[in-house]
């Protein structure tokens, strides 16, 4: 048995290896892919391009601006003058905020009236938008309450004793809400799946199209060694993938790992074979390699979108998160980021883990008895 | 190039997709499975933030204010904690978000108009969500700040006193900040973006690999006939994905589309045969269809999802990744289909975008051109 196992192993890495651009292909877009999409995925809002629209143009107004400009979320693009112009900019995407004042701002202010002030954003997309009107608000409310203290002072004579309630936030385990560290580690996640599924979606099916699974038949192999054979040469490759990001995200990127190093590889261990498992069953499922791929992409852009990577999953609808507990991408997202930004470990991690060894087992298990039908 | 040849090439592609009705199905229904699916399922919008409560002064104030986060569709009170211990609890696990930790003599201090605080913790780990969670409980707790501010010059003043500036926030394009409304545009242009190149990834690797390329290789054709012979089937089929997509924004999930229909679908038929012909050359660089698949998944997949400003804003990335994404073509669809969809914008706005995306499509399809060699090895 171990004699057969090693001859088919034999086979299946010169299969993968003979071809000296697939040698490259394996391990060079995967750090490609990290360096440039490490640098893409942020959702950090600073610099937002901005219009001032100042129909007043005194003092007042050009104060307001200023605290715009010295919050460093806000870079004046141009000074508007007319409504055509900040019309203009908008439909173009060059800014996404136009902030105006009319004329009779400033009176309006020293006569101790309300003055009013227009924050306009684009909503298009609705996430930065969000991020855009609250860092306004803020910066104008500051404003406004700086202005009603003086003016408390002036009419009154004195500074209220209180100023309120002051809320103090603190943020736990990415303290400076770096958009980066939250991305990283779920995309680390998503190449070493990527480069996976689709080795081992083909395995089978390649053999089936060019007709060397006759061949294969013929010879006394067991479906179960020929899974064990096709899966470790794509394993092998996933581990060594992982190991390599992993260090290229902690040295390069400075993303912490607070885990435990074993822990992170023994879980790695328990993604790939999910990961391996839906891969094979794909490809003893399909009967050419046109299909295999695009069922492959069928499983896999829904396992990204669905796995929190970018989306929470507490927002979806109810049926759908169901159909993430199937979801192998979603357990291992918890459990990279659990390792590599909260450094917590297996007492807290271990329901996660335990669904992935079982979604692992169950496709396996699957694909092997799929591969009975053809070999049997 | 002679038509009568390309139109061979194509009647035989065109046979070829519809006698494997199974690959023709997938092409078809999984754009609009995944469509379904995710214009219902994904959504950035943040609200039922997870919050645990540990209120260790226990007052009608106390109580008031956390009523406040309670009330607010932000957040979702999930239980109260009695330690410490009970907060790192509940963050570790994931099961709250949130945080809000009241100190003891809360109410004393507001009623003494000494200045109070109250602490919020955060998990960080979506830098996203906690940021707009953390601006949100900020207007919960300057709200509650100024009514008792006012509150209290009513009785040292006896007058109304109104606040210096009023802030009047609009929002254009999509006035409900609903996330659904440019998730979904966007999401249409990277499925199209990704499937299409996958159609077309495995084309000629296959004739490759089962030797049918050598009859082909025997006949008169051109490489130029038949490249575009072989795009041509794929292209009605792109087509077709757009117009049930398109059906689809407009019935199922009601994105209003300000724009121009027709301009709509004129910018799809240009999009789509540069991202085809960029599957074709891969396979035809590949000749292998293993390589192949492992190439087109990498060249369009995560780009297209990444690159494309579909939810990562392109303003923010650093410059060197600004440029690399003037290489992705669903960059430009994406901001095509959200100016038509969302702003109603027109040509004027649109042309640099249309441009580009065509000089992509010619270079690429003029690439597929010269790289094809009609010789064995």
């Amino acid at each position: 048995m171990f004699e057969r196992i090693r001859h088919m192993l034999v086979k299946e890495f010169i299969q993968i290896l003979r071809d000296p651009r697939m040698r490259y292909f394996i391990f060079v877009p995967p750090i490609i892919q990290l360096f440039i999409f490490g640098y893409a995925a942020t959702m950090d809002v600073r610099h937002i391009a901005t219009a001032v629209y100042d129909l007043d143009n005194s003092v007042a107004s050009r104060e307001l601006v200023g605290r715009f400009v010295g919050s460093g979320y806000f870079d004046i693009f141009e000074h508007v003058d007319t409504n055509e112009r900040a019309t203009e900019l908008m439909n173009r995407s060059l800014v996404r905020v136009i902030l105006r004042f009319d004329a009779g701002f400033q009176s309006s202010l020293l006569a101790g009236q309300s003055a009013p002030v227009q924050l306009i954003v684009d909503g298009t997309d609705s996430n930065t938008a969000g991020v855009v009107l609250q860092y306004g608000t803020k910066i104008a409310q500051q404003f406004s309450k700086d202005r009603f203290t003086e003016r408390l002072a002036r009419t009154l004579g004195v500074t209220p004793a209180s100023p309120g309630l002051t809320i103090q936030t603190r943020t736990w385990f990415n303290e400076n809400l770096e958009s980066r560290s939250f991305y990283i580690p779920g995309l680390i996640a998503i190449i070493v799946m990527l480069t996976t599924l689709t080795l081992t979606s083909m395995a089978v099916v390649r053999e089936k199209e060019i007709g060397t699974m006759e061949q294969v038949m013929v010879t006394p192999i067991r479906p179960a060694e020929f899974i064990l054979g096709k899966t470790v040469p794509s394993a092998t490759i996933g581990i060594i993938d992982m190991i390599i990001i992993a260090v290229i995200a902690v040295l390069w990127f400075g993303i912490p790992i607070r885990g435990s190093y074993l822990l992170l590889l023994f879980a790695t261990g328990l993604y790939l074979m999910t990961s391996l498992g839906f891969g094979l069953l794909i490809s003893t499922a399909c009967q050419t390699q046109q299909q295999a791929l695009m069922i492959t992409f069928f499983f896999f852009f829904p396992a990204v979108l669905l796995s929190g990577f970018m989306f929470p999953i507490q927002n979806m609808p109810r049926i759908v998160q169901w159909i993430t507990c199937v979801n192998p991408l979603r357990y291992f997202m918890v459990i990279i980021r659990g390792i590599f930004l909260k450094g917590i470990g297996i007492d807290i991690l271990w329901p996660q883990m335990l669904a992935l060894f079982l979604i692992g087992v169950a496709t396996l298990f699957l694909a092997t008895k799929r591969l009975h039908k053809t070999l049997a | 190039m002679k038509f009568r040849r390309f139109r061979a090439i194509a009647r035989k592609e065109f046979i070829h997709i519809f006698r494997d009705p199974l690959s023709l199905g997938m092409a078809v229904a999984i754009p609009m499975l995944l469509l379904v699916l995710f214009g219902y399922a994904l959504t950035l919008d943040v609200d039922n933030v997870g919050m645990i409560v540990w209120d260790q002064d226990e007052t009608p104030t106390s109580r008031n204010f956390i009523s406040r986060f309670g009330g607010s569709r932000y957040f979702n009170i999930r239980g109260y904690a009695q330690n410490y211990r009970d907060v790192v609890r509940a963050l570790d696990t994931r099961n709250a978000m949130s945080a809000l930790v009241i100190p003891r003599g809360f109410e004393g201090q507001i009623g003494a108009e000494q200045p109070a605080s109250v602490q919020l913790f955060f998990d960080g780990t979506d830098a996203n969500t906690a940021t707009l969670a953390l601006g949100y409980a900020e207007a919960v707790a300057s709200e509650f700040s100024i009514e008792v501010l006012t509150r209290q010059l009513k009785m040292v003043d006896g007058r109304h006193m109104v606040l210096p500036l009023d802030v009047r926030p609009r929002v254009w394009f999509n006035a409900e900040l609903e996330s659904k409304n440019f998730i979904v545009p966007g999401l249409i242009a990277i499925i199209m973006m990704i499937i299409s190149a996958l159609l077309t990834s495995l084309t000629i690797a296959r004739e490759w690999e089962r030797g049918t390329m050598e009859q082909l290789i025997s006949t008169p054709v051109k490489s130029s006939e038949l490249i575009l012979g072989k795009l041509l089937p794929y292209f009605a089929v792109g087509m077709f994905d757009v117009l049930l997509a398109v059906l689809m924004g407009e019935f199922l999930f009601n994105v209003p589309l300000r724009g121009s229909v027709v301009l709509l679908f004129i910018m799809a038929g240009i999009f789509i045969p540069g991202v085809l012909a960029l599957g074709m050359l891969v396979s035809i660089l590949t000749k292998s269809q293993l390589m192949a698949s492992q190439m087109a998944m990498v060249l369009t997949f995560v780009p297209a999802m990444l690159l494309s400003g579909f939810v990562f804003p392109i303003s923010n990335m650093p410059k060197v990744i600004q440029f690399v994404t003037y290489l992705i073509p669903a960059r430009y669809y994406v901001a095509i289909q959200k100016g038509i969809y969302l702003k109603g914008i027109g040509l004027r706005y649109l042309a640099g975008d249309a441009i580009l995306l065509v000089a992509f499509g010619m270079v690429i399809i003029f690439l597929a051109i010269i790289k094809f060699k009609k010789t064995l090895n």
